[in-house]
């Protein structure tokens, strides 16, 4: 099977691999994947609290070179936008840019999957799900 | 694009280790696959495409004689390997077929006798499809577990034998050597079980005939099955050995046509192929012990190399009744894909299969025991004739690094040293 250029770009010169503290209020994580099914991505972003731009990115991943490039590539189109421009990317996106073969699409599901989950961690630790927002309004 | 691809289909590039003298990309070190023809085997079947193309079947001119001459000759070449006489020989297309033919021939001859087959988990599937196909029509297939190192249990093998009633034991099928994990089965010890209860016994020996000593007479085999192109012959040429006293050993042809080989095995003879096969028989014979010891000699180095240099390795299957080419090394918190990614001028096998829908990994590791993650990050290495020393240190060198870059990318080797128990954390499954 073959690999697209930007596939192999991705592999052989992952962006933004590594780790940001998890503890700090301003990092989201999102953990997605199971071992048992060859996947896992790790992927964290750090968040403005002024402005809400994600300022930093980082990920880790065990996955095949797909999946690899799938989450080097989420981190790059994320970096930069808001939390809500952020939660626009689809896995579609990253299929049309990577030129993901069907056998490789749930690389880009996982990937849209951690993007969510890391914001979903980001909005947690901030209270600005929808259910707290409910619950500051509920208060006054 | 490049005419230079590999297995993954990635251009190979230029690699920033400088290639060794002797070294040529890209390296094939996946001998259980396939291996390549000896240059030797392909002189001696040259012939017999232009000259002496004749039918071995055409009893009445010199093109016939000498066609069939070539074929006899094989006959003894592969008989004396394994211990056999040449009249036990039948040729077939490959050993898909011959398991076929062995399996269904003797389920379909000795049906009054029994319904009941036994054969093992890690079975090529050449084996437990044809098995499956049987069950399908009304015969009852035990699946022997193997053991966590590979081997069955010959208890549990006699465990499951049945000797009495229609539900009675007819063929035990127990493959020689394991394609994936280079295991070597007590082979001797199942066919003496079998013959003490007059069950037959079918072996497919494709891994083992020409690398191991195989003798069906020592060995207890009724029947066995084996490929040229596992032994440096041609592909698409095969043979099924069927024993022809104590005990005569009948079976139903699967194929019908002309009566070739003795009724079992219609169709025009492959002459070329054949006496390839025998070919590559006869230089087995002369240079197994020799290219046995040079081959473990290498395999040990690659794998002291990798565990000197790497954590997190196992290696799978039982090493002292192991194949002389064969490691399956499983890098843990490394995906095998993209660990064959990073090494693609270098032709080896993953146990990973995020290539298939089912995102299953190997079922030979699964079947061992070893968890998904470990299965996930196997490599097979098959060394073979042509192998050299300078390869294997160019492949050891290039997969330590490729290894290395991987764990830095991941997350599970970083929680791993952190001290977290993998398999406490709640994986959403996908």
């Amino acid at each position: 099977m073959a690999y697209s250029d930007k596939v192999v770009d991705h592999y052989e010169n992952p962006r933004n691999v590594g780790t940001l503290d998890k503890s700090s209020s301003e990092v989201g994580t999102g953990l997605v994947g199971a071992p048992e099914c060859g996947d896992v991505m790790r992927l964290q972003i750090r968040v403005n609290p002024e402005t809400n731009v994600i300022e930093d990115a980082k990920f880790k991943t065990f996955g095949c070179g797909s999946a690899i490039a799938s989450s080097s590539l989420a981190t790059e189109w994320v970096k930069g936008k808001t939390i809500d421009e952020a939660l626009t990317i689809t896995n579609t996106d990253i299929v049309k840019e990577l030129a993901l073969p069907p056998v490789k699409i749930h690389c880009s599901v996982l990937a849209e999957d951690a993007i969510r989950a890391a914001i979903g961690d980001w909005k947690k630790k901030n209270n600005v799900t929808e259910t707290a927002g409910v619950a500051v309004a509920a208060a006054h | 694009m490049s005419n230079d691809m590999s297995n993954t289909g990635v251009v190979v590039t230029e690699s920033s280790t400088p290639l060794p003298a002797g070294v040529h990309l890209p390296i094939y070190m996946d001998n259980h696959a396939t291996t390549p023809l000896d240059p030797r085997v392909l002189e001696a079947m040259l012939p017999y495409f232009n000259t002496k193309f004749g039918n071995a079947a055409s009893r009445n001119h010199s093109f016939g004689w000498d066609a069939e001459q070539g074929v006899e000759k094989a006959r003894e070449q592969i008989a004396k390997l394994i211990g056999a006489t040449a009249k036990e020989i039948i040729f077939t297309s490959g050993a898909t077929e011959s398991n076929n033919l062995a399996i269904k021939g003797i389920a379909e001859m000795h049906r009054e006798r029994g319904n009941h087959i036994i054969t093992q988990a890690t079975e090529h599937k050449a084996v437990l499809d044809t098995c499956k196909k049987l069950e399908k029509q009304g015969f009852r297939v035990t699946y022997l577990p193997p053991q966590a190192d590979g081997l069955i249990s010959l208890k549990e093998l006699e465990e499951a034998i049945v000797t009495e009633g229609p539900g009675k034991t007819i063929l035990v099928t127990i493959m020689y050597a394991n394609n994936e994990i280079g295991v070597i089965q007590p082979i001797a010890e199942i066919g003496k079980l079998c013959h003490a209860k007059g069950i037959l016994f079918h072996t497919d020996a494709v891994q083992a005939v020409g690398k191991i000593p195989v003798d069906v007479q020592k060995d207890n085999i009724d029947v066995l099955s084996l490929s040229a192109h596992k032994l440096y012959g041609p592909k698409g040429v095969g043979a099924l050995y069927v024993r022809r006293r104590n005990p005569r050993v009948q079976l139903s042809e699967q194929i019908n046509g002309g009566g070739h080989e003795r009724g079992m095995r219609s169709g025009t003879l492959n002459v070329p192929g054949i006496v390839g096969l025998g070919a590559a028989c006869e230089i087995a014979m002369n240079e197994m012990e020799a290219e046995a010891a040079r081959e473990i000699e290498l395999r040990d180095y690659l794998k002291n190399k990798l565990e000197a240099a790497l954590d997190y390795t196992q290696v799978n299957g039982n090493m002292e009744h192991h194949l002389p080419g064969n490691l399956n090394m499983s890098f843990v918190y490394v995906e095998g894909e993209s660990l064959l990614m990073g090494i693609n001028d270098i032709a080896v096998s993953s146990g990973s299969a995020c290539t298939s829908a089912t995102l299953e990994p190997s079922y030979v590791l699964k079947a061992l025991g070893l968890g998904d993650e470990v299965a996930h990050s196997s490599i097979r290495f098959g060394l073979g004739r042509f192998n050299t020393r300078a390869e294997v240190d160019y492949v050891s060198d290039k997969l330590i690094d490729v290894v290395l870059k991987l764990r830095e990318l991941s997350p599970l080797y970083e929680m791993v040293k952190e001290g977290i128990d993998l398999t406490k954390i709640e994986w959403a499954a996908h």
